[in-house]
């Protein structure tokens, strides 16, 4: 046995270069943008403006528009993603685990995931390229028109991370135990029955969490849209999320100049409505979702 | 779920089973196929003059339309070289420190179990959803005031950070599943901590192996970052390259298409190299 004395100094001792790295470059950043919010720091010194660049950025007229945009249409480029990505992801999990495969669940899991490692530059430009309305697929120009552009993003960016909600549901549905399927199955249950009435409800939890994550990382999507659309996206602004929103306002673009406070107001606000939502998620969905021992 | 359906599947197969056999492969290779083709397209493209994409884009190269002129414009004109240099200097740094770091700070978590471990543990743990982009601003201010914005190490700092909580939810699984008996038996014959630790890691490869496949993906393939803390021309990633690229030769359509596959092809490979440590690394990092 290690004395208590000897184990506070080789925890502090293991512990401190990970947790420097993660504080300094992850944690006080996000705090100190919070931070940064209340100030102006406009000509030099620092100004404590309480929520002054709040106020700001909802009465601007262009910084408030392009807010509200950004934000509806983060939300359309979220639900794109719920409503499609994850039931073919679900879908796909549990083919790959009906038991009706074998040695082919490999191959099949590993093409369906290849999306996933490319770069969104690349699924960009790959799905630009096929659906260019001079030689592609499709005639109609998908991204060049302000009702169809982010729609098509969206699919785009769904179509690259299929893989992620696949894999992550696969994984649980292969950790329900064979006898617990193989008992209803006796029972006369249709393979229909099983996946809704047995194995859906175990992996719940699971299911729950892909689509919180999904929820974080579409409010937190920017490359996607910088890719194919740049730093101020049309047309019109209609594919203009938060990130690419939150991009402009502190790095500057044709349009907007560049503004270190607003940026970090910005982020605040994204970080905001990422923390309430997930959190709200937690208390509220996670806890009823039972994990089960099995 | 194989022991059960294999004894099953030697007898005579029944006619229901199999029209449900062939619908799901079915299925499954449609999906594959919408998966993988339109990369294909752009690979196979990319070995064709531009009379030949334009032509039929569907097309295979022929022996008038096969070219490789646009790989040439591509090394002639970009830094692709410089780009990949670039981008495995940054993902095995980044790699390599978040394993040193990451299984250090497991091991202490799981091992020297005082009661503000849970705590420390759980803050770790909160940085897996943390969106780290939002801290951006003071990022670039801290990188700029030290001086090392636009270089490869602000990058390396910023994405250890960024996987970190990842990498320890794994290794603190990997760890727990390790003996008792192998570690007490290691203090007996007088190992210190540090031997102790050494002594463990060969058990935990699988876990390290997962933490390492699945830093690479997110770190190779990220464009906000080095679009920010390192855009000079000298310290592009190949991400970063690409986008340039293609923007600055929009109408050199074989070019452009070498360059996506250029930009491609490496993490494919790797992936189907790995992906079962990536599989692992995934689902358990994400599952608790």
């Amino acid at each position: 046995m290690i004395r208590t004395g000897t184990r506070y100094r080789m925890l502090a001792l293991f512990v401190a270069p990970a947790l420097v790295v993660y504080v300094a470059f992850a944690v006080y950043p996000l705090l100190s943008s919070v931070g940064m919010s209340f100030f102006d720091s406009g000509g030099g010194d620092s100004t404590f403006v309480g929520f002054g660049n709040y106020v700001e950025l909802f009465t601007n007229p262009t910084t408030s528009e392009r807010f509200w945009n950004a934000l509806v249409n983060n939300v359309e480029f979220f639900l794109i993603h719920l409503l499609v990505e994850l039931p073919v992801g679900l879908l796909i999990a549990a083919l790959l685990t009906s038991g009706r495969l074998r040695r082919s669940v490999g191959l099949y899991r590993t093409l369906l995931f290849i999306p996933a490692t490319l770069s969104v530059v690349i699924v960009g430009f790959l799905w630009r390229l096929i659906i260019n309305p001079l030689w592609g697929i499709v005639e109609f120009p998908l991204l060049g028109n302000e009702a169809t552009a982010l729609p098509t993003i969206s699919l785009m960016s769904v179509w690259q991370y299929l893989g992620i909600p696949m894999v992550f549901l696969y994984t649980a549905l292969l950790a329900i135990p064979d006898d617990v399927v193989e008992a209803s199955r006796i029972d006369g249950a249709g393979a229909w029955t099983i996946f809704w009435r047995i194995k859906f409800p175990l992996i719940a939890p699971q299911f729950g969490l892909i689509t919180i994550l999904t929820y974080i990382w579409t409010f937190n999507g920017f490359d996607i849209v910088y890719a194919l659309n740049g730093s101020a996206p049309g047309p019109n602004y209609s594919t203009d999320i938060l990130g690419t929103f939150f991009y402009r306002s502190f790095f500057g673009s044709s349009g907007q100049v560049a503004d270190l406070d607003l940026g970090g107001t910005v982020a605040s606000v994204i970080f905001a409505i990422i923390l309430v939502t997930t959190a709200a998620y937690f208390w509220v969905l996670q806890r009823r979702l039972k994990t089960y021992e099995l | 779920m194989t022991t059960v359906t294999q004894p099953r599947q030697r007898r005579r197969v029944r006619p229901a089973d199999r029209a449900a056999n062939l619908g799901l492969h079915a299925a499954l290779i449609a999906l594959s196929l919408g998966a993988v083709v339109p990369v294909l397209i752009v690979v196979m493209n990319s070995f064709k003059t531009t009379q030949g994409i334009f032509g039929s884009f569907l097309a295979p190269p022929d022996a008038e339309t096969f070219s490789v002129q646009g790989y040439l414009n591509v090394f002639s004109r970009g830094n692709f070289l410089l780009n990949y240099q670039n981008s495995l200097i940054v993902t095995i740094s980044t790699i390599v420190l978040t394993i040193v770091l990451g299984t250090l700070a497991a091991w202490a978590l799981v091992e020297y179990r005082v009661p503000i471990a849970p705590a420390l543990a759980g803050f770790f743990v909160i940085g897996i959803m943390l969106p780290i982009r939002l801290g951006t601003v003071p990022l670039l201010k801290t990188m700029t005031a030290w001086g090392i914005v636009d270089t490869l190490g602000a990058l390396v700092l910023v994405y250890t950070a960024m996987q970190l909580p990842l990498a320890i939810a794994l290794m603190t699984t990997y760890f727990r599943a390790v003996p008792a008996e192998l570690k007490e038996a290691a203090r007996i014959d007088g190992a210190g901590e540090w031997r102790t630790l050494w002594i463990t890691l060969p058990i935990v490869r699988v876990g390290i192996a997962a933490v390492a496949s699945i830093t690479m993906l997110p770190v190779w393939n990220d464009l906000w970052f080095p679009l920010i803390l390192a855009p000079g021309k000298g310290n592009q990633t190949v991400t970063l390259g690409v986008q340039q690229f293609v923007g600055q030769f929009q109408s050199d359509y074989p070019a452009l298409l070498a360059a996506l596959t250029l930009g491609a092809v490496p993490l494919v490979v790797l992936f189907a190299v790995f992906s079962k440590q990536y599989i692992a690394g995934l689902s358990k990092g994400y599952g608790k």
